[in-house]
């Protein structure tokens, strides 16, 4: 997961051959894709006609086809329609843990670049044990003590992404704080908050803007690995991850139940992903002549 | 020898100090939890029920050093994580160390090949498209993209779909032998081999349009040659590192494909251990993490002297 921004970060420069970033073809369908689901997200009711928790015992495990595009689960509840009211909560976990990842990254990043020298390396050495641990272990240990749940689901994911993010904007404030502007207001006698809150931090965090984006792919999907293996979101919640960890008992006689939803997650994270990469392609292009 | 000896001496030094501050970290981070989660102890000892008399609470209370402050029970701790001493399991009711042993088995059969196979698979794509083969090229870079943002779990579900479900081809659940290993080591593998691919392919393009390349071309070696025993060397660098980090990372995925096809190991007892709050278990699980992840640096970083002789010489 924090593998994903060194794959990101280290993206070539290969916009030339591309032609400009926004006609690319690959462009459209993943941007169509995630305004649906956005719109999946505010108007599930659009989508579908049928309510997420509708039992309907005379369709159990019906295999996918025109009355259920998804097929029905063990109880008859239309997989379709589940996926779709499941959305809201996928990205809005999606959406928050980012969040979180990117503020704490920020505060910790920037407190591991211009800090006195002995808390620096304090605190660079803390970066360094935490990325030491899989993501996903660490989100595992938060779950651990916070117990299971859509909200403590978003802290464990947005917690264990901080190291990553802090890395990268520690890397940013070392880069700005030796740029000519900082030595610019220092000559003209601002405060060193100030400058680090008006111009270290504000430029630092550029290159974060991007990576955020493909970051709520990746939270999307550790929130949804991690209520798979029944220790995010609790079923009969709707979430994404939930409805996998519903089908798992079902594999060997209705493998649809995963499969489907699943499908829809990859297919999230990846249009999320083209997306960003194409967004960074854009403005390391817009900076050049 | 001695000047040699001389240099690489501090730095060994600073490797270690380095190594224990990791390992040190990693357990105070998982005491921390340990104490942060909520209720009595006990009950969780006892695995919740609250069935054991004044008595044996006050034995289990002492047994566990409970009874001492907080900053005794810490020095206690972190002394004995560090000599490899866990403690034994709340529920399998033996010493950690033989809990962990007996699942790093399979988890290890499934990763090493999971690992060989990501390695081959990206070292045929990379030889074979980098700098040639343009249509190939677009498509399996197209396919390294979509598989690396692909959730492991994912291509897991379709594997089974596919080849167990309407093929019939593999054991759906658990299983022992080779035919139960196929499908786990495959979902597993194809992240990993497309990350490797992508930039086992970039080093090989970069090192083949560098002079020495041509230098080589003129001397009439062939072109497979070319790649092989020369632009590999340079490629293979970012590889090792990457590798590494990978490995460390099999473990977090181990948890999710061991879910998905119903295989005993490591990742199994993690989940156990936290559904369970076993944490002697746990502690040894997150210290033998943080305790891979370092010790895979450190290979790396041997590997690095091995393939580059330049940086022997810079090391000195």
């Amino acid at each position: 997961m924090s593998l994903a921004l060194d794959i990101v970060a280290r993206v070539r420069n290969g916009g030339g051959r591309a032609g400009h970033a926004w006609r690319a073809p690959g462009l459209v369908a993943p941007l169509a894709f995630v305004l649906l689901l956005v719109a999946a997200a505010a108007v599930p009711h659009w989508f579908t006609a049928l309510a997420p928790d509708a039992v309907d015992t005379d369709a159990i495990l019906l295999p996918p086809g025109l009355a259920h595009w998804f097929g029905t689960d063990q109880l008859g509840r239309d997989v379709f329609t589940r996926v779709v009211h499941g959305t809201s909560q996928s990205l809005g976990i999606g959406l928050g843990a980012t969040l979180i990842g990117c503020a704490g990254g920020v505060l910790l990043g920037t407190a591991a670049g211009l800090a006195p020298p002995m808390l620096q390396r304090l605190l660079v050495r803390l970066i360094d044990i935490l990325l030491a641990f899989p993501e996903i272990l660490l989100a595992l240990l938060i779950i651990a003590v916070l117990g299971r749940g859509p909200a403590n689901t978003l802290l464990a994911v947005g917690l264990s992404s901080i190291a990553g993010y802090a890395r990268l904007v520690r890397s940013q404030v070392l880069r700005v704080w030796q740029s000519g502007y900082v030595e610019h207001a220092v000559s003209l006698g601002e405060s060193t908050p100030a400058i680090i809150a008006r111009h270290v931090v504000p430029n630092a965090i550029r290159p974060l803007v991007v990576l955020a984006t493909i970051g709520v792919g990746n939270a999307v999907l550790s929130a949804s690995a991690l209520s798979f293996i029944g220790l995010g979101v609790v079923p009969p919640a709707a979430e994404w991850g939930a409805l996998l960890a519903d089908g798992r008992n079902f594999l060997d006689t209705a493998p649809w139940i995963s499969f489907l939803p699943a499908t829809v997650v990859a297919a999230s994270v990846i249009a999320i992903t083209i997306l960003g990469r194409r967004l960074q392609l854009l403005l390391s292009q817009g900076g050049q002549p | 020898m001695p000047g040699w000896l001389a240099n690489a001496l501090p730095a060994g030094l600073r490797r270690l100090g380095v190594i224990v501050a990791v390992l040190w970290g990693a357990a105070t981070i998982t005491f921390v939890a340990v104490k942060a989660i909520p209720g009595d102890p006990v009950a969780v000892l006892t695995g919740g029920e609250n069935v054991v008399d004044a008595a044996e609470r006050e034995a289990l209370i002492r047994q566990f050093g409970l009874d001492q402050p907080l900053p005794v029970q810490y020095l206690r701790y972190i002394g004995q994580a560090l000599l490899g001493d866990f403690g034994e399991s709340y529920q399998y009711r033996q010493p950690v160390i033989e809990v962990i042993g007996e699942a790093a088995g399979p988890t290890l059969q499934l990763a090493g090949t999971a690992m060989a196979l990501a390695l081959g698979l990206a070292f045929v794509n990379a030889l074979a498209t980098a700098g040639r083969r343009k249509g190939l090229r677009t498509v399996l870079a197209g396919l390294e993209l979509a598989v690396l943002s692909t959730p492991v779990y994912w291509v897991g579900l379709l594997l089974l779909t596919v080849f167990s479900f309407y093929l019939g081809w593999f054991p759906v659940i658990g299983g022992e032998g080779f035919r139960a290993l196929v499908l786990p080591a495959i979902a597993l593998s194809l992240p990993l081999a497309a990350l490797l691919g992508q930039v086992l392919r970039d080093g090989l393009e970069e090192a083949l349009l560098q002079p020495f390349a041509l230098t080589v071309r003129t001397r009439g070696v062939s072109e497979t040659q070319l790649r092989l025993r020369h632009a590999l060397r340079h490629a293979a660098l970012a590889v090792s590192t990457l590798t590494g980090t990978l490995f460390a990372g099999v473990l977090a995925g181990s948890i999710l494909t061991e879910t998905v096809f119903g295989r005993a190991g490591i990742g199994q007892i993690t989940l156990q251990a936290i559904k369970t709050r076993d944490m002697p278990l746990l502690l040894g699980l997150v210290m033998l993490s943080a305790l891979v992840s370092v010790l895979i640096n450190l290979a790396v970083d041997a590997l690095y002297l091995l393939i580059d002789p330049r940086l022997r010489r810079t090391a000195r």
